[in-house]
């Protein structure tokens, strides 16, 4: 009995997994071929973009801001706070600005993705949308796609800024140390690995974020409940989808571009 | 040539299969009523007429091409060439009236002046002009049934399926979309499968006739019966009648005379 529900499950999961890669791999190729929704995407851009500003510039500049006030005591052991500037923009840059960026665009768009989707599916929207001679995969998930991987690109950068911004907002008026050295320990010893290291992850993210949410939205089954479980799943899954997948590139990253090149 | 030719048609899903062994055609100008008792898989079958269904076993044609294993990609231009009117209208509820029926139009990319004034052409034909600028919210269920035949409509389909179109609207309203579909036979004599359990709407497609002077549903005169309005009734996976009212009537099946009386 406990075999048959572990084969059963292990069968569920990589139906899924092949589903998901059919999937996502269809939403990818559409947008070399016509038509191409450049309204839609526009539409999407708008809202997954414009939209997250605001989280993200809080999220940005608060955790640069913690990053700050947690180095700087550790620093003033060895009595090196002056380099607090190069550990928060290197952290900044090289991992978190990308990760929590991900992870909230994740919590507000994956979410309203899958649910939006999913009340589409269990509304026979879709349906209706595939009897009127309109692909929804062109139409509403493509879109969605290239939006959440150009938006999530430039959201990076804000954070990025804001988290830099954050901790020298914090070493100026909380630590009382001189803000030109934070900065320019900041710039001093910033490469070209770390920016791409940084600008690298979104494109990854993003794709994850839109493909998943997507994905959980279209297979929705079950009413309006089947929605709530769409939307925790895409969340969930997209979430730890992003920790893990940046685990895999930092790895690479590494090696392909060590620190200081 | 028959707009619609199913031979040996099988739906199923996960467990025992919906229906199996399913024939019948749908000749050109001819309308038919498919009854049947909630359940028995009417809708799965107007989705496989127009691929949005995949069948187990069998042979689907629509417009004399078979669908049954064409790809996703190559349905679209077939199922653009076909209308239908889902069971609780599925709008697009975050777009208005007009560019829901306009929806096709707007697709292809037409200029707005002709789209303005083909929906407004498809809301005079269904009453319903007023609502030109409304989103689906604002209407009621009868209207949103009305508005989807709009959809359906405004393509000049040749061919067009109403998935329970009266289901769970009061006597009046359903009147007024039972006018629609006798209309839409009588005016355009565009060939139709109407899904319906209700007996009474099935016999008052097959028993009256659109009078275009005094713009209303007008009863046959001498009780005769539309001559290319004729009945198909599914029960427990099988196609148990196909044939005119008369037929329908005399039959000795025990479920048909048991869903007559």
């Amino acid at each position: 009995m406990a075999i048959q529900t572990v084969d059963r499950t292990a069968r569920q999961i990589v139906l899924t997994v092949q589903e998901y890669s059919l999937f996502a791999w269809r939403a990818w190729t559409n947008l070399f071929r016509p038509p191409v929704y450049w309204a839609d995407f526009l539409l999407q851009a708008d809202i997954i973009g414009v939209g997250s500003l605001p989280i993200v510039i809080l999220a940005g500049f608060f955790t640069g801001g913690v990053l700050a006030l947690q180095s700087a005591t550790t620093l003033a052991v060895f009595g090196a706070t002056a380099v607090t500037g190069q550990f928060v923009s290197l952290t900044m840059i090289r991992e978190l600005g990308a990760v929590l960026t991900g992870i909230m665009v994740s919590g507000r768009n994956a979410s309203s993705m899958a649910s939006e989707l999913g009340s589409m599916v269990v509304t026979e929207q879709i349906d209706a949308m595939r009897a009127l001679g309109v692909d929804p995969m062109r139409k509403l998930v493509t879109p969605r796609l290239f939006a959440t991987i150009t938006m999530l690109l430039f959201l990076t950068v804000v954070a990025d800024t804001f988290g830099i911004l954050g901790g020298a907002a914090v070493t100026v008026f909380l630590n009382h140390q001189n803000g030109t050295q934070y900065l320019h320990m900041a710039y001093l010893h910033l490469h070209y690995a770390d920016i791409a290291q940084g600008l690298v992850k979104p494109l990854f993210f993003g794709y994850i974020i839109a493909s998943i949410g997507c994905f959980y939205g279209m297979r929705t089954t079950g009413g309006t409940e089947g929605v709530g479980r769409s939307t925790i799943a895409a969340v969930v899954n997209s979430a730890v989808l992003i920790i893990f997948v940046d685990f895999l590139i930092t790895r690479i990253l590494l090696s392909v571009l060590p620190y200081g090149s | 040539m028959p707009v619609v030719t199913l031979q040996r048609v099988a739906a199923a899903f996960e467990g025992p299969p919906v229906f199996e062994e399913v024939s019948f055609c749908v000749a050109p100008g001819e309308t038919r009523i498919l009854l049947g008792p909630v359940g028995c898989g009417k809708s799965v079958l107007l989705k496989l007429i127009l691929g949005l269904l995949r069948p187990a076993a069998g042979s689907v044609q629509l417009f004399g091409e078979e669908i049954a294993h064409l790809p996703e990609e190559a349905l679209f231009p077939l199922r653009a060439r076909a209308g239908m009117v889902f069971q609780e209208g599925a709008l697009f509820d975050s777009l208005t009236v007009r560019d829901n029926v306009g929806y096709q139009l707007l697709q292809e990319r037409r200029p707005d002046a002709e789209i303005d004034a083909r929906v407004r052409e498809a809301l005079r034909f269904v009453g319903l002009e007023q609502t030109f600028a409304l989103f689906p919210s604002s209407l009621s269920g009868g209207m949103r049934r009305r508005v989807a035949i709009a959809r359906a409509l405004i393509h000049r389909p040749e061919l067009i399926l109403y998935d329970s179109p009266t289901g769970g609207l009061d006597p009046v309203t359903s009147e007024t979309i039972l006018e629609l579909i006798v209309k839409q036979r009588d005016v355009r004599a565009t060939p139709a499968l109407v899904v319906t359990h209700r007996l009474q709407d099935a016999f008052a497609l097959c028993t009256h006739r659109f009078d275009s002077e005094q713009g209303r549903m007008v009863p046959l005169a001498g009780g005769e019966t539309h001559p290319t309005t004729t009945f198909l009734m599914l029960n427990e996976g099988r196609l148990i009648f196909d044939g005119s009212l008369r037929e329908l009537l005399g039959s000795r099946d025990p479920f048909v005379r048991e869903f007559l009386e």
